[in-house]
């Protein structure tokens, strides 16, 4: 299994997408995918997940999921580096399932335990009138694909607004990486190198 | 009033501002009767109201007999005003004066009257004189109120009740002089003390009347009015006229209200009377009052308003210090910013107001500003023209940032093997001078230890003894150089030689001198402090520090000595006597020099005198100028100053001053030498034995820590161990920190820290210089640097403290004042690597990155090496001229002095653009170039279509396998050479070449469009609803939904949720074929025995006619139909075939290029029993199900794709001859006349589900050669007709193969068809139509991949030999336009097209439809016209557009010179400029030679035999001699035919041709034949070459 020379190396994602705080919404549940470059491959686990219905707790304003996440990549290029996409839903005041909020991040880098908040923001009704109306009929704008929000083009024609905050945890394990030449690990030598970038 | 009360009002503030403004100017006068007749004199100006009183003043002399009654009451109400109020107005107790007012105006009251005037005198008196006082308090406080708080209580009167009560205000304002007196007692009496309880009471549970407000209101504005009067001059008499001028206002006014307003009065006195009846109920008492002097003090306590004068620079500065001003000390300071002084004063008194206010003030006790940031003049050049656009020149250009700190220079060459660089810093200790622990003896301590160190210091230089020396030698030079040459011959030099040993050996004296004297006073001071230190010890009866001073006597022999210090002493005379002498001399030289020219200043004087004499005498009246002239003349010469003898210096003094010199400075004959020896060996004083005080002391200092962080450009690195703090206030540290850095050095600081229990302080930070790259460890010594810290520390036990004055005199005086400091033992050096190779940047790059980073981005350095000569002299001519580095003028002088300082620097001798670019480059360009991997990558990264897709590049170099590129480089290589093979001759494949070509600039230009994104490819949003309306007013729909049947019969079509094609896979999409019914099937020709091959059953099938189903095929995939019975069968089945696009690419530019069609085929199922067979035990029929091909109809993929649905009725394509098949025609009596357009017929509805959104066409303008008013009108023709009939296509302008906007009118015009077609055949225009419609179709979407139109013209499109449909259109437009007819471009919508392009014509009154890409045609009332929707007409010269209410052929007219049916581009109005055509002049045909057409001919008859066999592989196909002959005989008719029906003859002729042999039913060779003939045919006709291509495909595909 050692190989000497590899040819790719591995990303280990495990981790959980811990809960959410989304102050006004309540009965969310959350969706979530990766967004890879061309040249990575995942290798085991689940790429795309739903969460169970969670309701808030009468004490805690918080909206718990702690769903896990359990993904292996395999790669050849850190370019298109996986991002955890998660986008969630909930019913509106009529019951209509619309979306709360998107949000996306990039995988950890680095090996070891890192948390991470998302914030998250739903596209705007395009005029005042629309928004009426997407309120009393349930149907919110979406995404054409969540997908949407890991990438930058064409972002600069919707206008969003801002919604609440996903967090999730992420234990990182890497391999074959610095066999490769990409050094992602933190640096063990003075306290002063964290101003190295490279040796 | 005469004046509506808005305006009155206006003019009433306005009046009062304008009194305000007088009352600053003390015109009180102004001001009062300003105040006072608002309501007339409110119209006029105050200079009106001047002339006025003046003219009034005299004759209201009598009135003041009435001024005096009518201030009478107000005496009175002092007791009773309560009552007198209630009487008149019932709430409200300040009303009286308004009372009074009425009383006035009306007959007075004889209640009013029967007072007697001395009772009258003596009130006013007595009031005047308390108004006075009243006055002087109230001035006092007037003059520090501001005006502003006057204007804003007058500016707070309600608008409403000056419209309510317009009158009343009026006489209020005018009343208020004479209220003031009542308010001024309310003020006093209110200043006394809190309300009763009755007024308390009152004034919660008092209902007030709406007047109320009114009154308060004018409490509110008593103040005012008593500081107006607060104002006023003292004497009475003035105060006395005033009044009278008061009232004669009041008396004009009066009159006025009597003349104008009595009706208003009336009322209002009505209106108090029906109040009185509430009188009885209410107990009025005064509302609350706070006095305006308590007010203020109120205010005083709650506010701060700072004050307006400046402050005082002492206040703004920490105590005992003096302002220092950095500009006078010669350093530059930046203009500061101009703020107004009065702000600044206001900001400077604020600021000291609060806590720690003194922080915002700098060193010159001025607040801290930065310099003015703002230019004099603008950089900026001044646009002059906004609207235009900028010149070239002055185009903005952005450019990146440029980090101007250094902070991110790394070294370079860092990531290298030799890039490590090691910083070593070596803390060893720290030794305190001063610590706020000391105790006094520890200050003595110290102080002896820096003295002895001094001492020793000064010892070991020896520099009394090293000049003593050069003194000696000096002497005995000078001694020898006289002795030699004697007194006389001595040559010039040689004086001069000796003048300058003479001077030499005087400065060297004196500088021998000071040092003596400086060493004798360490030696006393070392006694003095070691005396001081005893006494101490002996004071306090404790010692604290082991210091001990011993003397050592050094004996002398007397004699010697004294010898010695006469003979310096004399030595010193003579030198002294010598100097003198010469001084003397020198002196008398200039003397003498002096007087000779006093002198003959003298004799000149004296002869200008005696000439003026004579002048005088001579006239004597001369004009005293020039006498003056003369004299001023005289003065000016400046009298030289009569010089004094100078003094014969005195010798003897010398000798006294000489000995009294030696004696302070020398050690006296015979006296011993002192020695100072200090030692560390004393015993310290056990801590039992000491007072409390020093235990405390001691205890404090053993608490004490001290640790040294290490501050690396401004970042902690690292810090030391916390060390405890001795006794004797050192700390030794002794740790060595190695730093690796990458960084250029900048700064290396050390922070000394003290710890005291858990909290620790800075106490002070040293900065180390970094060190020369020649510094390394090992080598370097440790290094003190001192220190010091100003922070003010003291103690209540013995410890001194720092910054504390402290005398050690017992009377306190000689007060010294001790600072924390010390020394800082610590060496910065670079560390030495393993191998001996020391870890420091190269000499060239040292002083760090501010060369090598910057360094490199100096403009000097790039110059070239040109300027760098003289560089050194820049450097020392600025070190010379000591230039303020502050200043920012001098910056790239200080930058360049730091490359100067750095010694070496490598300027490159070349000019460089990107000076980082180097340092930025991944890696060589070769290296890019040659690495497989970095190929890929890059390909993929330009999106080339083999690896644009491409997954998983390997990480790895050799991974790359060799092949990757193989077809990429054989697709470049073969953009050059093109395969002839693969075409059926050598133009098409070069037309094939060209095409291509011109495919990837299209696609390149592009690009760019594609990464426009808009809302809707991003998100999802649900149409707005519009209620009602036209169209679809979906909300007003959804309400009806409610109402509608949950099923209903006939469903509607709905539109589905578009999705953009990016994100989908293989097998999301998905074609739906719902196929409908079909018309006119052929029917099975009842047969004979000699009929075709068709053997259909005897039984039960004889009655069906036929028995067609439908068969789809799309991409390898074939789904069939039920079968279905009759020649108009009704199928309403539904078939889904999966699509997918090829390369896994969903992009929209890749399935536009999609060149799959969708075939529907109709088939006729013929069962065949082939007979029993009795081998088995029971008999079985075999049935043979055979199918029989009737026809087909085929729809490109690209556009169902671009219709997103395509739904509607077909024409079958079916052969021409259908052996054993006959067509039906309806003989439907009323219906349309089937001879129109006989065939079949199928109805359709193609979709694609998920509805796939169509590419955009390109949003993007083309540039034209059109005039720009064209193109304008062009746009505002589309526009206005997509606005008005949105379904309807208008096309003005198009695109040429350049990518060029061309007007659409240029591409019509007459162009001949090639000339045997109209001599040839009878029907000329269908001849023409086939000849065009023969030419391969080729959608430009499917040819560009994007969603735009190129037109062509005609002769390129006959080179191409594809286009679409407009090109067919034009070229077929065109060919009519030659021959004559009346014919149009029609743009609209068809069937299966969408929006496309046919040809109408009008000939013998009948309008016909041309579809250019098939040769039909059809009539304007064919109700199986492919055209839907007419949207404009083209011709030569002219468009319309269709502004009729349909836009159905069947149900418009096409007269287009009927303005309200088509609307003209080229107008009255707008007339048609004379457009040229872009079409060739001529065509130019070129007939083929019969060579290749027959070679052509074989090699399409092998391909299609090959094919053939190719297809039944497990049958040996074998051909018919025979039959092949006889068909290609029979072509030709049919080509002349024209691919109409054929006549019944024609049919009998091919069938008894064929009627012998057996041909393979499903191969229907008819079909092709006719193809091969067709293209035959036209091969001879035409140079045109058909694509047979398609052709073959699109049989071969069938089976």
């Amino acid at each position: 299994m050692a190989a000497v020379n590899p040819a790719v190396f591995l990303l280990t994602v495990n981790g959980q997408i811990e809960g959410a705080n989304f102050p006004e919404y309540d009965n969310l549940y959350c969706k979530y995918c990766y967004v890879y470059g061309h040249d990575w491959t995942p290798t085991s686990g689940l790429e795309e997940g739903i969460t169970q219905i969670t309701s808030k707790g009468s004490m805690s304003n918080k909206l718990i999921w702690n769903f896990p996440l359990e993904t292996t990549f395999k790669s050849t290029s850190p370019s298109g580096w996986p991002q955890l996409v998660v986008s969630v839903y909930g019913p509106d005041v009529f019951g209509n399932d619309v979306v709360r909020g998107y949000g996306a991040t990039h995988i950890p880098i680095t090996p070891g335990q890192h948390s991470r908040t998302i914030p998250m923001f739903v596209p705007e009704p395009t005029w005042r009138l629309q928004k009426f109306t997407s309120w009393l009929l349930g149907r919110r704008p979406e995404y054409t694909d969540p997908k949407v929000v890991a990438q930058g083009e064409g972002r600069g024609v919707t206008r969003v607004r801002s919604q609440g905050f996903v967090t999730a945890s992420f234990h990182i394990i890497t391999k074959d990486m610095k066999k490769l030449g990409y050094d992602t690990g933190p640096s063990t030598t003075q306290p002063y190198s964290t101003d190295w970038s490279a040796d | 009033m005469a004046s509506p009360p808005s305006d009155s009002r206006g003019k009433v503030r306005k009046k009062r501002q304008e009194s305000l403004r007088k009352e600053k100017e003390n015109d009180i006068q102004e001001h009062q009767s300003s105040d006072e007749d608002p309501g007339e004199t409110l119209k006029r100006t105050i200079r009106a109201q001047r002339q006025r009183r003046k003219k009034l003043l005299e004759q209201s002399q009598e009135d003041t007999e009435n001024v005096v009654e009518d201030i009478s009451p107000f005496q009175h109400k002092d007791e009773d005003a309560e009552e007198t109020a209630r009487a008149t107005e019932p709430a409200v107790w300040s009303t009286p004066p308004r009372a009074k007012k009425s009383l006035s105006n009306l007959p007075p009251i004889p209640g009013s009257q029967h007072l007697d005037d001395v009772m009258t005198q003596r009130l006013k008196e007595k009031f005047q004189a308390a108004r006075t006082r009243v006055e002087k308090i109230h001035r006092q406080e007037s003059s520090v109120k501001p005006t502003s708080r006057l204007q804003k209580l007058k500016d707070r009167e309600t608008v409403t009740r000056f419209d309510r009560e317009p009158d009343a205000e009026m006489q209020d304002i005018s009343q208020s002089l004479s209220t003031r007196v009542k308010f001024r007692e309310a003020v006093r009496k209110t200043d006394t003390g809190i309300p009763t309880a009755e007024e308390a009471y009152n004034f919660f549970t008092f209902n007030f009347e709406p007047e109320p407000e009114e009154s308060e209101e004018q409490s509110k504005k008593s103040p005012t009015k008593q500081r107006t009067a607060g104002e006023d001059e003292d004497s009475e008499k003035e105060e006395q006229e005033e009044q009278e001028e008061s009232d004669i206002d009041r008396a004009n006014q009066d009159e006025d209200h009597n003349e104008e307003a009595p009706l208003v009065q009336d009322d209002r006195d009505n209106l108090f009377v029906t109040e009185q009846s509430t009188e009885d109920f209410i107990v009025v008492k005064k509302a609350e009052y706070i006095g305006y002097h308590k007010r203020l003090q109120h205010a005083s306590e709650l506010l701060f308003t700072p004050s307006l004068r400046p402050v005082p620079t002492c206040v703004k500065l920490p105590e005992n210090i003096k302002p220092r001003y950095l500009e006078d000390e010669g350093l530059y300071v930046g203009e500061r910013p101009p703020v107004s002084l009065t702000n600044e004063n206001i900001l400077e008194n604020r600021l000291l107001k609060s806590a720690e206010g003194k922080k915002w003030f700098g060193d010159d006790g001025r607040i801290m500003a930065l310099p003015n940031p703002i230019k004099e003049s603008s950089t900026r050049p001044p646009l002059f023209h906004m609207e235009e656009e900028l010149d070239p020149a002055l185009q903005t250009v952005f450019r990146k940032p440029v980090m101007s700190k250094q902070e991110n220079a790394y070294f370079a060459g860092v990531g290298d093997s030799a890039g490590d660089f090691q910083l070593d810093v070596d803390v060893s200790g720290l030794i305190f001078s001063h610590h706020p622990l000391f105790s006094r003896e520890h200050v003595l301590g110290s102080r002896l230890v820096q003295l002895y160190d001094q001492y020793l210091n000064r010892q070991h230089n020896n520099l009394t003894g090293r000049l003593t020396e050069k003194l000696k030698g000096l002497r005995t030079a000078l001694q020898n150089m006289v002795e030699i040459h004697g007194e006389e011959n001595l040559t010039e030099a040689q004086q001069k030689r000796i003048l300058e040993y003479n001077v030499e050996i005087k400065d060297t004296r004196q500088l021998r001198d000071r040092e003596q004297e400086k060493d004798r006073t360490l030696l006393k001071n070392i006694i003095k402090v070691w005396k001081d230190l005893k006494t101490l010890r002996d004071f306090q009866k404790f010692t604290n520090t082991p210091y001990r001073l011993q003397l050592r006597r050094e004996i002398v022999d007397p004699e010697l000595d004294e010898r010695e210090y006469e003979r310096e002493i004399m030595a010193e005379i003579i030198e002294l006597e010598l100097e003198a002498e010469q001084e003397y001399k020198r002196k008398w030289d200039d003397y003498k020099t002096q007087l000779d020219k006093w002198k003959l200043w003298r004799k000149k004087q004296k002869g200008k005198k005696k000439k003026s004499m004579k002048n005088k005498r001579k006239d004597t009246e001369a004009d005293s100028e020039d006498e003056d002239f003369s004299d001023s003349e005289a003065l000016d010469e400046e009298a030289p100053p009569k010089p004094e003898v100078p003094e014969k210096p005195d010798l003897n003094s010398f000798e006294q001053n000489v000995r009294e010199k030696a004696s302070r400075i020398r050690r006296k004959p015979g006296e011993p030498i002192l020695i100072p020896e200090l030692s560390a060996t004393g015993n310290i004083t056990a801590t039992e034995q000491c007072p409390r005080a020093e235990v405390a002391r001691r205890m404090d200092v053993g608490r004490r820590m001290l640790f040294v962080r290490i501050i690396y450009n401004d970042k902690e690195v690292s810090r030391t161990d916390s060390c405890a703090l001795n006794s004797d206030f050192r700390v030794h540290f002794g740790q060595i920190f190695n730093l690796r850095i990458i960084n250029c050095p900048q700064s290396i600081c050390l922070q000394v820290f003290e710890e005291a229990g858990t909290s620790s302080s800075l106490l002070t930070q040293v900065f180390i210089p970094v060190p020369e790259p020649s510094v390394l460890t090992g080598s370097a010594p440790i290094e003190n640097f001192e220190f010091s810290s100003n922070q003010r520390v003291t103690f209540d036990h013995e410890g001194v403290g720092s910054d504390v004055p402290l005398s050690f005199e017992a009377d306190g005086s000689n007060k010294i004042t001790l600072l924390t400091s010390g020394k800082l033992a610590c060496c910065v050096s670079w560390a030495i690597g393993d191998d001996d190779v020391p870890l420091a940047p190269p000499v060239s790059q040292q002083y760090g990155g501010t060369h090598s980073g910057l360094g490199h981005l100096d403009a000097v350095s790039f110059i070239g090496a040109s300027g760098l000569y003289d560089l050194k002299k820049i450097g020392e001519w600025a070190k010379q001229s000591r230039l303020d580095p502050n200043d920012p003028k001098n910056a790239s002088i200080m930058q360049l002095l730091k490359v100067a300082s750095s010694g070496e620097v490598t300027a490159p001798d070349y000019f460089r653009l990107e000076q980082l670019q180097d340092e930025f480059n991944f890696c060589t360009d070769e290296e890019l170039d040659s690495s497989k991997r970095y190929k890929l990558l890059r390909l993929r990264n330009q999106g080339v279509p083999e690896f644009r897709n491409y997954k998983c590049v390997p990480a790895l170099e050799r991974e790359v396998s060799d092949n990757v590129f193989l077809d990429y480089e054989k697709r470049l290589k073969e953009g050059d050479v093109v395969d002839t093979k693969q075409h059926l001759d050598s133009h098409r494949a070069f037309v094939a070449s060209y095409l291509k070509k011109i495919r990837e600039s299209v696609i390149n230009r592009f690009l760019l469009a594609k990464h426009r994104y808009l809302l809707t490819d991003l998100v999802v949003e649900e149409e707005i609803p519009t209620i009602g309306g036209a169209g679809a007013g979906l909300l007003g729909i959804n309400i009806f939904k409610l109402a509608e049947p949950k099923r209903p019969l006939k469903p509607q079509r709905k539109e589905r949720k578009k999705v953009t094609a990016q994100n989908l896979t293989d097998g999301d999409i998905k074609l739906l074929v719902n196929i409908i019914r079909a018309y006119d099937i052929p029917v099975r020709r009842p047969h004979n025995n000699k009929g075709p091959p068709i053997q259909t059953s005897q039984g039960d099938l004889c009655q069906i006619q036929v028995r067609p189903f439908v068969e789809v095929s799309f991409q390898r995939t074939v789904l069939q139909t039920t079968t279905a019975e009759g020649p108009n069968p009704s199928w309403n089945e539904e078939l889904q075939l999966p699509f997918s696009a090829p390369n896994g690419d969903y992009s929209t530019a890749n399935l536009q290029s999609v060149k799959d069609e969708v075939f529907i085929n109709i088939f006729d199922e013929i069962l065949h029993e082939t007979g029993t067979s009795d081998s088995d035990k029971q008999k079985s029929i075999h049935t043979r199900i055979e199918r029989h091909w009737l026809g087909s109809v085929k729809i490109p993929f690209s556009t169902i794709y671009s219709q997103s649905k395509i739904d509607g009725t077909f024409k079958v394509n079916t052969p021409a001859v259908l052996l054993g098949y006959s067509k039906e025609r309806s003989h439907n009596p009323n219906g349309y006349d089937g001879s129109v357009s006989g065939g079949a017929f199928i109805t359709l509805f193609i979709t694609i589900e998920p509805q796939l959104v169509p590419g955009e066409s390109i949003r993007e303008r083309f540039d034209s050669q059109e005039e720009e008013s064209l193109l304008m009108a062009a746009d505002r023709f589309d526009r206005e007709a997509a606005r008005s009939h949105p379904d309807r296509p208008c096309l003005t302008t198009v695109i040429d193969l350049n990518g060029k906007t061309v007007f659409i009118t240029r591409y019509i015009k007459p162009l001949n068809p090639p000339l045997d077609m109209l001599s040839d055949t009878t029907e000329p225009m269908s001849m023409v139509a086939r000849f065009v419609s023969l030419i391969p179709s080729l959608p430009d979407r499917v040819s560009f991949s994007g969603n735009c139109d190129l037109w062509t013209t005609c002769d390129q499109f006959l080179t191409f030999l594809a286009g679409d449909e407009e090109e067919h259109a034009v070229l077929l437009c065109n060919y009519f336009l030659f021959m004559g007819k009346k014919a149009w471009l029609v743009i609209g919508t068809a069937i299966p097209e969408g929006p496309t392009a046919y040809v109408l014509t009008y000939d013998q009154n009948r309008y016909l439809i041309w579809n250019p890409s098939s040769g039909q045609h059809y009539g304007q009332y064919d109700t199986f016209c492919p055209l839907q929707t007419v949207g404009c007409l083209v011709d030569a010269h002219n468009v319309w557009f269709n502004i009729q209410q349909y836009s159905s052929p069947m149900r418009m007219s096409f007269d287009t010179s009927k303005t309200n049916l088509w609307r003209p581009f080229f107008s009255r109005s707008f007339a048609h400029p004379g457009l040229s055509s872009v079409q060739p002049e001529q065509m130019v045909y070129h007939s083929t030679d019969k060579s290749t057409t027959v070679e052509l001919q074989d090699r399409i008859e092998k391909i299609l035999k090959e094919k053939i066999m190719e297809w039944r592989p497990r049958h040996a196909t074998r051909w018919n001699r025979f039959c092949c002959s006889a068909l290609k005989q029979f072509l030709p008719k049919l080509e002349k035919s024209g691919g109409q029906d054929l006549a019944e003859g024609h049919r009998h002729e091919l069938l008894s041709l064929l009627g012998d042999h057996k041909l393979d039913s499903r191969s229907p060779s008819p079909l092709r034949l006719r193809l091969t003939h067709t293209s035959m045919a036209l091969r001879q006709l035409t140079p045109v070459r058909l694509s047979f291509l398609y052709m073959f495909d699109y049989d071969l595909s069938k089976y």
